[in-house]
């Protein structure tokens, strides 16, 4: 390179990249920022727009009400699902085996993901197995379990459970092998045990991940809910969604879906605050 | 906790005929490190330079009781290190604060280990309270006590890891290139306040760096490491007054040693630049 070459170069780009923030890209720079308000604005577009554009399809009289029900009638229907159907208790009923599907998921997947990641000998135990049945698709189950459990409440939870409970091993599993090791190499050079190792820094160093894993497999979980309540079941919104198919009520299957979408929201977002204040550490501004 | 006080005139640590294999390299793969002989005297500031490969970091974890050797002894206060252990604190490159606790939270979170908690006096109690204040002070972090990892810069998460391994008065402090990922002008203030902690705290502190000033400034004895195999090339004695200030290395015995093992550095390391290639590479491309 010849002798003059950086000093050229230093003066034309260096104090223009400087100055160049006004004319640039704005938002629409590759990973960008948002104000708070411009994402608000545009989470609310991706919200309202395919409304609007469902409302305009529907009243545009091109499609058949029976195939595609306007927003008015699906809103409509909800409300005498609502008053006069049910809709509570459908929902509550729903939303039980949700709960309980995960919760026993959950409940049995924290300690042994934990020991997977800890523990080698654990680890070749158990991930090769789990990751055999993870493959196995969880519907292909539903005979299997309505043959053990018949159409009770538990074989609801038992295919929630088959559903999300190996995923979760997995990826708590993954989240405890991510903890740094100076953290644990750290705790071993101050006199730490085993035992304190695992519980006063891998769990705790984890559990920030783990609650995210947590909110990911909320999702499924009512993925599966769905599909055990269209084959085994007498009540619920997945139930009331396959009967309503057999009457060609399209209105009542949207407002399902719609139900469902709006209860996973907000449990995703329950997730997201319990994030915000379990872990204040994991979101300050710097 | 009662500090062990070894009798007068015995090293504070000792390593002989020391070597280290890792188990799954290919065969003819050099040893990490082979006959490696260090005696480390009580209270002494020793630093460990050398190309990278040269198996330094290996030799300071086998200290700290994370890496096991597998020929020769490693002898601290008198015993066989087996495993690690709080009179060896140590000191990471990075991430090794907790980023759930505060900075008070960080120093003292020896204190809520079992090996800690055992036969402890209220008076203990205080005087650990004591020490975690004395320490924040050293450190100069007094003002963020209540802050999060997370809310500090690479610096201070840097005091906050040193004032953490001192809380529970180890034997000999491993350092591990503690100051390898800060910019050049925090690097040299932290360098008078390890040096400072030193003084204060009387704590035998082995350091790991690659960077030969660092080595030079900070220790009283420089240990320079070569690679394949992982051995000790020489031992130098730092011909600096004790007492070290910044305007030092400037000086003539500073910059005479720096150049020496600089030159030793670079024909260990087996890379080489041909600069003539080089000019002649650039000549070529500005010609087209």
């Amino acid at each position: 390179m010849s002798a003059k070459a950086p000093p050229v170069r230093s003066s034309s780009v260096g104090p223009a990249q400087a100055s160049a923030s006004p004319p640039g890209p704005g938002i629409w720079a590759i990973a960008g920022r948002l104000s708070r308000t411009q994402y608000w604005a545009f989470a609310t577009l991706g919200l309202v727009l395919p409304f609007v554009a469902w409302a305009a399809l529907s009243a545009s009289g091109w499609i058949d009400p029976v195939f595609m029900p306007g927003p008015v009638a699906v809103f409509n229907r909800l409300a005498t699902w609502l008053i006069e159907d049910g809709l509570v208790v459908d929902t509550g009923i729903s939303v039980y085996r949700v709960l309980a599907g995960f919760a026993l998921s959950a409940a049995l997947a924290l300690p042994i993901g934990l020991l997977i990641g800890a523990f080698r000998p654990v680890e070749a135990l158990l991930e090769p197995l789990t990751d055999f049945i993870r493959y196995m698709p969880a519907v292909a189950f539903i005979p299997l379990v309505m043959l053990w459990f018949g159409i009770e409440e538990s074989a609801k939870i038992a295919i929630i459970f088959i559903g999300t409970f190996f995923q979760m091993v997995l990826m708590v599993a993954e989240n405890v092998r991510l903890v740094p090791t100076a953290q644990i190499e750290a705790a071993q050079t101050m006199g730490a045990t085993r035992e304190e190792i695992l519980r006063l820094v891998m769990l705790q160093s984890a559990k920030p991940a783990i609650l995210d894993t947590l909110r990911i497999t909320m999702g499924w979980a009512w993925t599966y809910l769905v599909v055990a309540e269209l084959v085994a079941s007498n009540s619920g919104l997945g139930y009331a969604i396959l009967k309503a198919q057999r009457f060609l009520k399209t209105d009542t299957i949207f407002g399902g879906i719609i139900l469902i979408g709006v209860i996973g929201l907000l449990m995703d977002q329950a997730f997201r605050w319990l994030h915000r204040r379990s872990f204040p550490y994991m979101h300050f501004k710097r | 906790m009662l500090p062990i006080v070894p009798h007068s005139g015995a090293p504070k640590a000792e390593v002989r005929r020391l070597g280290k294999v890792f188990s799954g390299v290919a065969p003819g793969t050099p040893a990490a490190l082979q006959d490696i002989d260090l005696s480390i005297e009580d209270n002494e500031f020793i630093t460990l330079v050398g190309a990278s490969g040269c198996g330094k970091s290996t030799l300071l974890r086998i200290l700290a009781g994370l890496e096991h050797h597998t020929s020769g002894e490693v002898i601290c206060n008198g015993r066989a290190i087996a495993g690690p252990g709080a009179e060896r604190a140590m000191v990471f490159q990075h991430y090794s604060l907790y980023p759930w606790l505060t900075v008070m939270e960080n120093i003292k979170f020896s204190r809520t280990l079992k090996v800690n908690r055992e036969n402890l006096s209220s008076s203990d109690v205080e005087a650990a309270s004591g020490r975690a204040d004395a320490l924040l002070n050293l450190i100069g972090l007094a003002k963020v006590a209540k802050s999060y990892p997370s809310q500090l810069s690479g610096g201070m998460q840097q005091r906050v890891a040193i004032a953490r391994a001192l809380m529970g008065r180890p034997q000999i402090l491993l350092m591990d290139e503690p100051f390898g990922a800060l910019d050049a002008q925090t690097r040299e203030v932290m360098h008078d306040l390890i040096l400072h902690i030193h003084r204060i705290e009387k704590t035998t502190i082995v350091f790991v760096t690659h960077d030969v000033d660092e080595a030079i400034y900070l220790g009283q004895r420089v240990v320079l490491m070569e690679p394949r195999p992982g051995r000790i090339h020489s031992i130098y004695p730092v011909p600096l007054p004790a007492r070290r200030q910044q305007d030092m290395k400037h000086s003539a015995p500073f910059r005479e040693l720096k150049a020496e093992i600089l030159e030793r550095i670079r024909v260990s390391s087996g890379i080489t630049t041909d600069l003539d290639l080089l000019d002649q590479i650039s000549q070529q491309g500005e010609a087209v």
